[in-house]
């Protein structure tokens, strides 16, 4: 943290129980303005949800979250709408709307509100969106569901980043493609990210999504957590959760279900 | 000890179905109210409204017509056996007309559309609850009550009592084709004796009761689609969910409303 500016997220102490099973028991995470944190640990560790709690979607049951020093939680109406105006978000499978081609799609939320676009605005910056990710107009027209799981993946990236937002959410960003296809969307991440000069949380438990898109790396285990620093001390962090979980090793401090 | 535990065990069983009643009750008390405030309040989304518009209400026109003309035509025919017991064969007309406008009409129109709507409703849903397409719309600044929810509602509410009426028109043509066809009506007496004694609250009635079943039929489907549990069978159940719960509250709610229209 430099200077007396305030980190741009800020997470404190905070707590999430589903019922009688408590997901996030204390997870206080900073990051600042145009730095990118990872988030990595094993599946069902509350990666997921950490990055709910920021974007609202899942109410933490105590602690506190801050964008720029204020804190967020229990914003409704018109600041709640420009905080979410703030906020791009890539979901794990993608999430688009099947009902819509990719070009309504991308501009979907430019398409709402009182300062809509025009339609044909809309397709235009659809278009070049689209051309920033890697694919040719011709996929503006397409549905989501004629497109291959890379190019969802794309897709969603060019919706995510559409309005241009200032933070940025990507949830296995990697999951489910080959590994070539892998480290293109890394590189995407980390350019637009770069371009944009926008504040990125990531989650992943690919170590090469880590080495691509991270300044700052955190590993989150049984809703604590575990370790924070810079991506250059995750190999040397002598933390024995960190040394297992990057070497993938059987044995050590977490425990693998056979 | 055994016994004593297995005494616990069955008070705890009872606790947990009531506690789990209670839940759901508030829950969906909350979905219901959250949801009719978001269609009183803008922004609204005309052109989703439109799109279910056309979904529930006219593409749910076949399904609702032939129903009522075969519900129709048998009641004719049941009417006649059953009038003919006491020499009023001619009641017929009229007694159509009054079942099926008061009763048939929007109770077997509704549960018809409960099973085609509410089931599309919630699997929409619930498919974009599981694949976080609903989670997707919060993070675009779109309010997803406003966007998918208060849309359906309203549509379903607007197009359910069109449905019951035109489905009135054809059960009542049903019992003509049979009445002048099978049982010897005479066509201009069976029209004569069907308008003269259907009156406007036979039919004000029905048409409300059909609003109210086409408020449920969407509310159903709205709820548990967007309570779905995960995966495909989460989707499968909250489609199952929203057929059963649709259809009950239908007929619950038509002999609520029978007694209220009776009262008065």
């Amino acid at each position: 943290m430099t200077g007396a500016l305030p980190p741009r997220i800020e997470m404190k102490n905070v707590a999430k129980a589903f019922g009688s099973k408590k997901v996030l028991r204390d997870v206080s995470l900073s990051v600042a303005k145009g730095e990118s944190l990872v988030i990595i640990g094993g599946s069902g560790t509350g990666k997921s949800v950490s990055i709910k709690t920021i974007i609202g979607l899942i109410e933490p049951d105590s602690g506190d979250i801050l964008i720029d020093g204020q804190s967020i939680l229990g914003a409704r109406g018109s600041s709640r709408d420009a905080l979410l105006s703030r906020f791009g978000m890539l979901f794990q499978g993608g999430a688009l709307f099947d009902s819509m081609p990719v070009w309504r799609n991308i501009a979907f939320r430019l398409l709402q509100g009182r300062n809509r676009l025009s339609n044909t605005d809309a397709r235009d910056l659809a278009i070049e969106k689209l051309r920033r990710c890697g694919l040719g107009p011709e996929t503006a027209d397409l549905f989501p569901a004629e497109l291959s799981g890379g190019m969802q993946k794309r897709v969603g990236l060019a919706r995510a980043i559409a309005a241009e937002p200032e933070i940025m959410f990507f949830d296995e960003p990697t999951a489910g493609l080959d590994p070539i296809m892998a480290t293109v969307i890394n590189q995407l991440i980390r350019e637009v990210v770069t371009e944009m000069g926008a504040t990125a949380i990531t989650i992943t438990h690919d170590m090469r999504s880590v080495v691509e898109i991270a300044d700052q790396v955190a590993m989150i285990h049984k809703g604590r957590v575990q370790w924070h620093g810079p991506v250059a001390e995750v190999e040397t962090s002598g933390e024995p959760h960190m040394d297992q979980f990057i070497h993938g090793r059987e044995d050590g401090p977490i425990e693998a279900v056979r | 000890m055994p016994i004593l535990l297995a005494f616990q065990n069955f008070l705890a069983a009872i606790g947990a179905a009531v506690l789990g009643l209670c839940a759901t009750t508030g829950s969906l008390a909350i979905f219901t109210g959250v949801s009719v405030m978001h269609v009183f309040r803008p922004p609204w989304y005309p052109v989703e409204i439109g799109r279910q518009l056309l979904r529930i209400g006219y593409f749910s026109l076949p399904v609702v017509g032939l129903t009522a003309f075969f519900t129709g035509a048998a009641l004719a025919l049941q009417i006649y056996t059953g009038g003919a017991r006491f020499n009023a064969e001619a009641v017929v007309p009229s007694i159509v007309a009054i079942g099926m406008v008061r009763e048939l009409g929007p109770v077997l129109g509704g549960l018809m559309v409960a099973g085609r709507v509410s089931a599309s409703i919630a699997a929409e849903l619930g498919t974009m609850r599981v694949t976080e397409q609903i989670d997707a719309l919060t993070t675009l600044s779109t309010n997803p009550y406003k966007y998918l929810v208060a849309p359906r509602l309203l549509a379903a509410t607007l197009a359910m009592p069109a449905l019951a009426f035109v489905g009135d028109i054809i059960g009542i043509m049903g019992g003509y084709a049979v009445g002048t066809a099978r049982l010897g009506f005479n066509p201009g007496a069976y029209i004569s004796n069907t308008w003269n004694f259907l009156t406007f609250e036979d039919i004000s009635s029905g048409l409300i009761k059909a609003a109210v079943f086409g408020f449920i039929i969407a509310l159903m489907g709205c709820y548990q689609g967007y309570n779905s549990g995960r995966g495909a069978q989460g989707v499968g159940r909250a489609t199952t969910n929203a057929v059963v719960s649709a259809s009950i509250l239908i007929l619950a709610s038509n002999y609520l409303l029978n007694e209220m229209f009776f009262a008065s």
